[in-house]
């Protein structure tokens, strides 16, 4: 396992709960059964993945933002941060001036357009980072304060972390929010390759054709996974077909697959088919990205 | 008028279904507003007509009008969103990365930066198969600020229900705890939470209930496939009385939510049995209990 190059794998859905973060959780276990391994939960307003670890915690750090700070001394009231602030995050009322911190994008337009200095920026918590370790595997994950909605920064931070002091692992996994917005371009945009996970209704054919639609307009390699397959329909599967999609896995419905995910087991170690099928699915993302690398 | 929100913290719990089967029980009393706009699928069930579209636009970004840029830079520096580049000494703005914050065009020595409203997504009024009416939407691929889209389809499904005089609205709402559940949550009159025993669907729960809390909005649980996992459902309805949360139901794990759906059809149209029963049973708890309260 050596010179290879870093590799890191997004896995996304249109939509949560269709197994996105079992596919990760086990599949970041399932390397880190041979390797070292970084997860990283970018769904920062829920992230779950960690519930399947039992690691130790490594580190904890505070995610920041920051807002403009009214110092009410220096202030002329000139009004014209309210003027500039397309998001109404400060307005005069009065004879003050007031912050809404969680409308601000921290621009910093009202801070530095302030003719007197009267509005410096200053950290605010917004959330918090945590890393774990488990023998091979390193967890990262960012969650979000309630009711905060920064996720696109939060996101792109917790990236940074990880690339910072895991970009040296061969693989790290990025389980992405769900949806087609701005967080999951955010989570996706550095992947090299993108596992969409579904499931084979008429809703996962839905919500695959619009998360396809986000791929393709970042031009990202990517690939199917089926979970609960057996299910609904063959329509996810016709339509893969059509479109050229590869197909990287099917992961069969089952009871006892249901059971063990909601106490938190990992399946591949009970079930030698989903062991089976996270082999295929990482031989596939090595190929293709090795190939697109030459 | 009352309005019913039905969410779950995460998807997959088959919220979408049962707010369906619950709007082809309310029939004619019900409009129905489907706000999760981000990976919407109701329609799927409901058999929409799209009789009115109208394009949603949200926020501003930011285009440079080349012919009078004196390539100064300025712009570029002031921008906190990496979102203006020098590209071989053009300056171009990247709108997926601009925040629309309207910085870059104040500053500008030439004025010739201008903000376009951006374009967020399509929102709809249809009649469906349940003789009633809905409003969904659709989330541009990219975009930011699903809440103001969530806003506008509950505003135009208040409207349309005041004006028809119908009892309900009936709201398939948000995933996540962010600024689109915080939308879907505003107004409501009861909010249905939708949950599965699952160490994640437990805590989901707790997480967004955190937020029904601070809305003082009475709440009613419905717990999905509950015999999958007995310790955790068990863990589940001690969380529930020990908030004072409305236990509706149980809903057994079964293939028919997904045969249902794979015909296009709810539940409570495809399964006449068990399900059927308990989901009959719950809407009319929920309209009892909304319609009790002053
Ligand atoms: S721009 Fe500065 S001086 Fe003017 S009102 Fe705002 S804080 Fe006060
Ligand atoms: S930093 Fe930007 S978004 Fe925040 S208050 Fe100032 S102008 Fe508004
Ligand atoms: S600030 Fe205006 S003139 Fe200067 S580079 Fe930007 S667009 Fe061109
Ligand atoms: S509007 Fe704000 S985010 Fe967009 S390019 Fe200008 S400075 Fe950057």
């Amino acid at each position: 396992m050596t010179n290879r190059k870093p590799l890191k794998i997004a896995i996304a859905s249109g939509k949560g709960g269709t197994g996105k973060t079992t596919l990760s959780t086990n599949l970041a276990a399932f390397i880190a059964d041979q390797e070292e391994v970084a997860l990283v939960d970018l769904d920062v307003e829920e992230p779950n993945s960690g519930l399947f670890f039992n690691g130790e915690l490594f580190h904890e750090e505070e995610n920041l933002k920051m807002i403009p700070k009214w110092n009410e001394s220096k202030c002329t009231l000139c009004g014209i941060c309210q003027k500039v602030c397309n998001f109404h995050a400060v307005i005069q009322l009065g004879p003050s001036i007031i912050v809404f911190p969680e409308l601000c994008h921290s621009c910093y337009a009202c801070s530095e357009l302030c003719p007197v200095d009267a509005l410096p920026m200053v950290s605010k918590k917004i959330g918090v980072l945590r890393d774990f370790k488990l023998n091979k595997l390193h967890f990262v994950e960012s969650r979000l304060d309630i009711g905060e909605e920064q996720a696109v920064s939060t996101i792109s931070k917790t990236k940074k972390y990880a690339e910072k002091n895991y970009g040296n692992a061969h693989i790290t996994l990025f389980d992405s929010p769900p949806g087609t917005s701005c967080p999951v371009m955010e989570a996706t945009k550095d992947a090299d390759f993108v596992m969409l996970v579904t499931e084979p209704t008429p809703f996962g054919l839905h919500d695959l054709s619009l998360a396809v639609e986000t791929m393709r307009a970042l031009k990202k390699p990517f690939g199917v996974v089926v979970n609960r397959d057996g299910i609904g329909n063959n329509a996810v599967v016709e339509y893969c077909e059509k479109e050229n999609i590869h197909l990287m896995a099917r992961i069969p419905n089952s009871r006892k697959i249901a059971e063990l995910y909601s106490s938190g087991k990992l399946i591949y170690r009970e079930i030698p088919a989903v062991k089976m099928a996270l082999q295929g699915i990482l031989d596939y993302c090595l190929e293709t990205v090795e190939g697109e690398r030459k | 008028m009352k309005e019913i929100v039905i969410i779950s913290g995460k998807g997959g719990t088959g919220k979408t279904s049962i707010t369906a089967a619950f709007s082809v029980l309310g029939g004619q009393d019900v409009v129905v507003a489907d706000c999760d706009v981000d990976a919407a699928d109701m329609h799927l069930l409901m058999q929409p007509d799209f009789d009115f579209s109208e394009d949603f636009y949200s926020g501003e970004t930011a285009y440079i009008d080349q012919s009078n840029c004196i390539r100064c830079g300025k712009c570029a520096e002031v921008c906190r969103f990496g979102a203006i580049q020098d590209k071989n000494k053009l300056f171009i703005v990247d709108p997926l990365s601009c925040e629309g914050c309207g910085y870059c065009a104040r500053i500008c020595p030439t004025n010739t930066i201008v903000n376009k409203e951006r374009l967020a997504g399509k929102w709809f009024i249809s009649n469906i198969k349940t003789g009633s009416i809905m409003v969904h939407a659709r989330l541009g691929i990219g975009a930011d600020n699903s809440g103001k889209l969530v806003a506008k389809v509950k505003d135009e499904a208040k409207e349309i229900a005041l004006e028809e005089r119908k009892d309900f609205i009936l709201v398939d709402g948000s995933p996540g705890v962010g600024c689109p559940v915080v939308s879907s949550l505003s107004g409501a009159n009861f909010v249905v939470l939708v949950t599965e025993p699952s160490v994640s669907g437990l805590h989901d729960l707790k997480r967004v209930y955190e937020l029904v809390k601070k809305f003082n909005i009475k709440a009613g649980c419905i717990i999905n496939k509950a015999d999958i996992n007995p310790v955790k459902c068990a863990e589940i309805k001690l969380f529930l009385e020990e908030e004072d949360i409305l236990h509706l139901t149980d809903l057994p794990y079964d293939e028919n939510f997904t045969n249902a759906m794979t015909e296009g059809l709810t539940i409570v149209e495809f399964d006449h049995g068990l399900l059927k029963a308990l989901l009959t049973d719950s809407w009319e708890k929920i309209k009892q209990v909304v319609s009790s309260k002053k």
